[in-house]
């Protein structure tokens, strides 16, 4: 960090001093900006909080009725002491953002919260823009990471259901409650127009998405099925949290699939031990993130959480200014996939 | 490839053993015969050796893929797998066109004639395949490259999928698969490195040894062909003369039924008197073959040992033909057996010199005759077999052939007082064989114990952790621990004792796994340097089954099999053992 610099890092959070406020803070402070629903992303607590309109009813499942939030449109601005703020799509989920800060002296910094280039027809596309210095995510900022085509893998998703069908199970797929479960269930419109039963932690955020115009497959609820139903045959979305409960006992007999960027090595689908791993992201792999540093065209470059190092490393040896800042969001901990498991609500770091 | 890639993906896949049996029977049925062997051969285990040094390949990905050393290391560290780290971080954007096929059989012959290559040919040749392949296929080819091909199938499951497919008996399969059956020749290796001449599977061979013949006839796709062809043959055992038996072993007696202890004795056993009692030896089980002239002398990881211990050679040359015995490779000075660490320099000699053989000489201390004047005498029993095995070591009188001597006992508590001398001894405890047994093929549990003595154990504290390989890539579970320098707990430097990998729960790793990214350091590539100090550290409680004085470990000790009995999460780093602790279990 430097003296003048737009955004540093405080205890309670990443903080612009030149405009006195904070962007996904994890304690209570008087202004927030937040890029998305998260749960590292979006704590309570604050008294204001500031955050793309598209990502509203999401957020109020998080924070309740009562946080007070101005929506912002993407690309409106909003005035803080010497700094203009805007939000700009980030694709990582719906309602996702980037924070554009100008200030007043014509500096221009991103903060890329977290975020994907990749096709996702659940949320808006992620919108580059210019700027000096870019904070970026680093979740999968290995050059092992890199993603296939969406439809390819919904396609490999499909199958696998179509395969547990033709065996009289049901087909587990374990994915994020908030932003890969409504990935999947667009995804597959493509393919079928049939029911997809859902974990109960689902329900209410699926009905936001429908409710901002995502269309999806028709979804059900395991738990307003009738007890003794069978389920062979049927998709059912859950979220990781849920494998190995005595929730999946009316389920038997399945398969399980887990949909994670970190189902790209096989060490850690191994030590899961699902069935079968899909490699779907809501973060940028690397190429995706070095293309938009390069689409930024920032000179520096801080790094906020994951693979930090190589990228940092990748990045000097470019001439590009990098660093890392120390912050809380999901970083290496998310690596260890298996105690996402304990973050459920959280759906994070993927 | 692509039929042996899509077998790969799918025993990863399954869970299921009968799925894994059924996937490698499907295969061994629908590959050529040539690609079926080679598919056998890696599956059971076995792997092309010394092909193109790992340091080489890391530097070639660098060349290929523009990305910095440190950065491949990095990702290596990740994905704890380098044949999957090269092949994900080769699988770009732009698919391979157009791709390249072969099957295995070829493939293998392409390895194997790059190995005789100059390095810069081997370079050229590498990238050019690297960038065609898609990414299974890649990841297989570089699985076979880097002779690591894991995929959680025993060898005996593979045969027992070999017999299904040939619809043969298990044990006769497996019994062909004992040994050089598939043959990797190639050039410019010594006598002494590849004494068995002839795949037995292929039969009717002239006995020359390979770089004689020439490595592309041996390795050509016909051969593995036949020696496959051989392996499905119906028919008996063959008789080649290397060919070994499938070893009998024995159960730990932890895993017989509670019901048979009383007061801390085995005596739900039977009468004592029913089971033949032995030192349990810690050295190279090997079986002695001498048939035809000739003398064989295999370990139990079914690896030739001819020419590494020529006493014991010698010994055999006495034996009469068709002779094979089961037995201990130990240190030995013809009076006494030596510590282990005598026989460890030994060990991965592949030639001897005059002055290790007087450093270092061994003796072969038998345990059991399997086959007497060229029968099998598997099906009789163990009191049989040990009086005609006593008569000939007696006779055979080679100072370099011993018998192992029983431990008698007329009651348990006896033999139980024997074995809590073993640590004295030198050895891991005792071997209780039931005098009516057969010699039977593998772990079959009833017949043959042992019991060995409790393990040692020690707390100490972690100060290095290292990500590991396979299920385990990512998270760091290697961990190196240390005592305290003393002279009280708490005191002086930690002193680096033993390396454990195991012991712990998935659930605990992953725990441990985000204490230590949280706690590090300082990093050293893929290892990093964790907190530890009198305040603050973790202490695992280590269980080892001995420990020697060494010169080689900066803490003078060296611990035999040490692994992790326990997270003493109970426990502060200022109260773990001291040196002068460890030092007091030293053998006197």
């Amino acid at each position: 960090m430097k003296p003048d610099d737009l955004v540093i890092v405080r205890p309670e959070g990443l903080y612009c001093p030149h405009g006195d406020f904070h962007i996904d803070p994890w304690r209570g402070v008087p202004r927030a900006v937040i890029t998305h629903a998260h749960a590292d992303h979006a704590r309570g607590g604050s008294q204001h909080y500031w955050a793309a309109a598209r990502g509203q009813a999401l957020l109020r499942e998080r924070l309740g009725k009562q946080a007070s939030i101005t929506p912002l449109a993407y690309g409106e601005t909003a005035r803080f002491g010497e700094v203009t703020v805007s939000l700009h799509p980030a694709g990582h989920i719906l309602g996702s953002a980037q924070v554009r800060i100008v200030h007043d002296d014509g500096r221009i910094w991103g903060v890329s919260g977290d975020f994907k280039r990749d096709r996702d027809p659940s949320c808006d596309a992620f919108e580059p823009f210019a700027c000096d210095t870019w904070i970026t995510e680093a979740t999968f900022a290995l050059p092992i990471y890199r993603w296939t085509d969406t439809r390819e893998i919904a396609a490999e998703i499909f199958a696998w259901w179509q395969a547990c069908k033709a065996d009289g199970q049901s087909a587990v797929l374990f994915c994020y409650s908030l932003g890969k479960a409504q990935r999947v269930l667009a995804e597959l419109t493509g393919f079928t127009d049939e029911t997809v039963y859902v974990h109960g932690a689902m329900p209410g955020l699926i009905k936001a998405y429908r409710a901002a115009g995502i269309r999806m497959l028709p979804t059900e609820a395991v738990g307003n099925i009738p007890k003794g139903t069978s389920f062979a045959g049927k998709l059912v979305l859950a979220p990781p949290g849920a494998s190995g409960t005595p929730w999946m006992k009316r389920l038997h007999p399945y398969s399980t699939g887990f949909a994670s960027g970190w189902m790209r090595v096989r060490g850690g689908k191994r030590r899961l031990a699902y069935d079968r791993g899909f490699v779907l992201s809501d973060h940028a792999d690397w190429d995706s993130l070095l293309a938009t540093i390069d689409d930024t065209g920032a000179r520096r470059v801080l790094v906020t959480h994951g693979h930090g190092d190589a990228l940092i490393a990748h990045l000097t040896a470019r001439g590009i200014e990098a660093s890392m800042l120390a912050t809380k969001f999901e970083g290496e901990g998310g690596a260890a996939a298996d105690d996402a498991a304990e973050r459920v609500d959280s759906a994070a770091a993927e | 490839m692509k039929r042996f890639a899509a077998l790969y993906a799918r025993l990863d896949d399954s869970r299921a053993t009968s799925a894994k049996v059924e996937a490698m029977r499907a295969y061994f049925a629908e590959a050529p015969a040539a690609d079926a062997a080679w598919g056998l051969y890696f599956l059971s285990g076995q792997r092309l050796k010394r092909l193109i040094a790992p340091t080489l390949l890391r530097s070639w990905i660098s060349d290929a893929t523009g990305l910095a050393p440190a950065i491949v290391e990095e990702c290596y560290a990740h994905v704890g797998d380098l044949a999957e780290t090269l092949a994900l971080l080769l699988d770009r954007a732009a698919r391979p066109q157009p791709p390249i096929e072969r099957g295995l059989a070829e493939w293998v012959a392409w390895l194997l004639a790059l190995r005789e290559q100059e390095v810069e040919a081997q370079r050229t040749a590498l990238l050019d395949v690297w960038a065609r392949l898609p990414l299974d296929e890649c990841f297989l080819f570089n699985k076979l490259l880097t002779g690591a091909l894991r995929v959680g199938v025993s060898s005996g499951l593979a045969a027992r999928a070999l017999a299904l497919h040939a619809g043969l008996d298990e044990t006769l399969i497996a019994q062909r698969l004992m040994g050089e059956w598939l043959r990797v020749a190639s050039t410019a290796r010594s006598r002494h490195e590849r004494p068995a001449m002839n795949g037995r599977a292929g039969g009717g061979e002239d006995g020359l040894p390979a770089a004689v013949k020439g490595d592309s006839l041996a390795n050509h796709p016909d051969s593995a062909a036949q020696a496959f062809a051989a392996l499905l043959a119906p028919g008996s055992a063959e008789a080649h003369p290397s060919q070994p038996y499938p070893f009998c072993l024995a159960s730990p007696i932890e895993d017989a039924p509670d019901a048979i202890w009383d007061a801390g004795l085995p005596s739900g056993l039977g009468p004592v008197a029913d089971y033949l009692a032995e030192w349990k030896w810690d050295g190279i089980r090997g079986q002695l073959i001498r048939r035809a002239g000739q003398t064989f002398l295999w370990s139990r990881g079914e690896e030739l040992l001819n020419g590494r211990f020529p006493e014991i050679e010698a010994a055999a040359a006495g034996l009469p033909d068709g002779t094979v015995l089961d037995g201990e490779i130990l240190a030995h000075d013809g009076a006494a057996v030596l510590p282990f660490a005598k026989l460890q320099t030994r060990i991965g000699r592949k030639t001897v010199g005059r002055k290790l053989l007087a450093e270092a000489p061994v003796a072969f201390v038998a345990y059991d005759l399997i086959e007497w004047l060229h029968e099998d005498w598997r099906g009789r029993s163990l009191a049989e077999r040990r009086a005609q095995l006593e008569t000939i070591v007696a006779s055979s009188a080679a100072p370099r052939l011993k018998l192992s001597e029983p431990v008698s006992a007329d009651s348990w508590e006896a033999l139980a007082a024997s074995r809590a001398e073993a640590r004295e001894r030198g050895v891991e405890g005792l071997m209780l064989k039931a005098r009516d047994s057969r010699y039977q093929t593998g772990r079959k549990r009833g017949a043959w114990w042992k019991w060995k003595l409790a393990a040692m154990s020690i707390d100490c504290v972690l100060l290095y952790a290292q990500a590991g390989h396979g299920r385990r890539a990512n998270l760091y579970t290697d961990y190196t621990l240390a005592v305290w320098e003393g002279p009280n707990p708490g005191e002086g430097l930690l002193l680096p004792v033993a390396k454990a990998y195991s012991g712990l729960t998935d659930a605990e790793l992953t725990r441990m796994d985000s204490w230590i990214k949280k706690h590090t350091r300082e990093k050293f590539g893929p290892v990093r340097s964790v907190e530890a100090s009198a305040d603050a550290g973790q202490v695992f409680e280590i269980a080892f089954e001995g420990i020697q004085a060494s010169s080689r470990h900066k803490a003078g000790v060296a611990l035999r099999f040490p692994r992790i009995a326990r997270w003493r999460t109970d426990k502060p780093a200022r109260e773990a053992n001291t040196l002068a602790d460890l030092k007091r279990l030293l053998p006197r």
